[in-house]
């Protein structure tokens, strides 16, 4: 493998590689995109789909920011290129409310207060939205343990535990 | 922050991956979990004209109980390896190993054959491989070919594996019974990288340690098998002055760098501190203590 090397003379033409015919179902709905090799899911889902609810953070997999459920588990759409999700269904905040309801963690984190600017919060619900159904976490250190992959800077963290902890209760 | 320009297959079986990285000479890269690649490609430190993506060739992701060893498929998920009543039964120091492996996001993409390929000098999965003496299948369009964990990883981020050639199989011996284990780590914050890390197994018989083995991360380019420290063990039980030797001895072993982290004085010190708490707990479990 060649090592990175600083941007060559423009005399050099670089080939640049087909876009690749992308199916993806996401929030429910059918979608197909012509994307380059190159393109995160996150980029996918926010340029393209317009869908800007994921948010971008660090974008290289520390912070959580960018976190949304694909086939049910949830991962961090920066570390994941769209054309390797090819058939997979995504959800992402957009796809939680059902029916004019907010779904049971979004009603949680306004009940309990559990963001400040809100910017790591759709995140922060996607991944409890995968602890709820990974079924594993009961307790409180649990919740922050499974949870530890997702940063808030405005440090809002017992009461995002306090959400999950409520949403647990009644389920 | 954006991966640079690449051409991307997505392999359908392992005779495709390997073929496609014959083909391309050298500047393709495999792609599994891609949660150490990802960053690499898009931090500009590498840049291969392909990614084949190995993500959907069937049958690579598998644990697999055999007599005397578990065979693990190099697709196999951290989740699934955290979560395996199967490894928890036989190699219960790599399930603990586990929950420290970043956060959980990423151990549902994350795999064991990327975390061993991409060989962090700081990672936890190199280091169980090491003490556990792994064996690693690699196949390529020449063949196959198998290579024991510690001759594997050669130096930082540089493993013995060429870019033509892709990991299939991690064999993993089971722990002989009466193996206690003990996992010990220190990181800034939880799920970070290793400032140092120390896994130990006991086997101990009549009262006396029969087999010792003892491995370290993040305190050096590769990890490392404390041998010397090891045969200070055998034929002998634990008590706090032989502890204080074999801490000794392992603290001699290594040679740790000073980084952004950590200085390597502190590093050398952890390395000793870890070794007790570690062997205490393996002692401790191998007379049937949880």
């Amino acid at each position: 493998m060649a090592p990175a090397k600083p941007h060559q003379s423009a005399a050099v033409a670089i080939p640049v590689p087909d876009k690749i015919s992308v199916s993806l179902n996401v929030n429910g709905v059918d979608v197909q995109l012509d994307l380059a090799p190159w393109t995160t899911l996150l980029d996918a889902l926010r340029d393209r789909l317009n869908l800007t609810g994921t948010k971008k953070g660090c974008d290289h997999g520390q912070c959580g920011a960018c976190t949304v459920l694909v086939d049910g588990r949830r991962i961090v759409s920066c570390l994941t290129l769209a054309v390797m999700k090819d058939g997979s269904k995504v959800t992402t905040i957009e796809g939680l409310a059902k029916d004019g309801m907010l779904h049971p963690l979004q009603q949680a984190f306004i009940d309990h207060d559990a963001f400040q600017c809100g910017y790591c919060t759709p995140g922060q619900i996607c991944s409890a939205a995968g602890l709820l159904a990974e079924g594993r976490a009961k307790t409180a250190d649990e919740i922050r343990e499974l949870m530890s992959g997702n940063i808030c800077r405005c440090g809002a963290y017992p009461n995002i535990v306090a959400a999950i902890q409520q949403v647990m209760g009644h389920s | 922050m954006k991966p640079p320009v690449f051409d991307y297959i997505a392999a359908t079986s392992t005779d495709m991956a390997v073929a496609a990285l014959a083909a391309a000479g050298g500047e393709a890269k495999i792609i599994a979990g891609g949660q150490s690649l990802m960053p690499m490609l898009s931090f500009r430190l590498l840049r291969p004209s392909l990614l084949v993506d190995i993500n959907r060739i069937p049958g690579l992701a598998y644990i697999e109980e055999a007599d005397t060893c578990l065979r693990i498929g190099a697709l196999t998920r951290h989740f699934q390896i955290e979560t395996s009543p199967v490894i928890a039964r036989h190699l219960p120091v790599l399930s603990a190993a586990m929950t420290h492996v970043a956060h959980l996001a990423i151990r549902n993409r994350g795999t064991i054959g990327g975390s061993l390929s991409h060989g962090d000098p700081a990672a936890e999965l190199p280091m169980i491989a090491v003490l556990l003496d792994a064996t690693l299948h690699i196949e390529s369009v020449s063949g196959q070919r198998a290579v024991r964990a510690q001759d594997f990883f050669l130096d930082a981020l540089t493993v013995d594996l060429d870019s033509a050639e892709v990991l299939a199989e991690i064999i993993l011996p089971k722990l002989p019974p009466n193996t206690g284990w003990g996992f010990e780590e220190i990181a800034r914050r939880h799920g970070d990288f290793a400032i140092a890390a120390v896994a130990a197994t006991l086997t101990v018989s009549d009262g006396s340690i029969r087999q010792a083995r003892i491995a370290l991360t993040g305190v050096g380019p590769t990890p490392v098998r404390a041998a010397a420290a090891e045969t200070l063990l055998i034929g002998h039980a634990l008590e706090n002055k032989l502890v204080e030797s074999v801490a000794r001895a392992v603290r001699a072993a290594i040679a740790p760098e000073d980084d952004l982290h950590a200085s390597a004085d502190y590093r050398r010190h952890l390395a000793g501190v870890l070794t007790d708490r570690a062997l205490h707990a393996a002692w401790r479990r191998a007379q049937g203590e949880p």
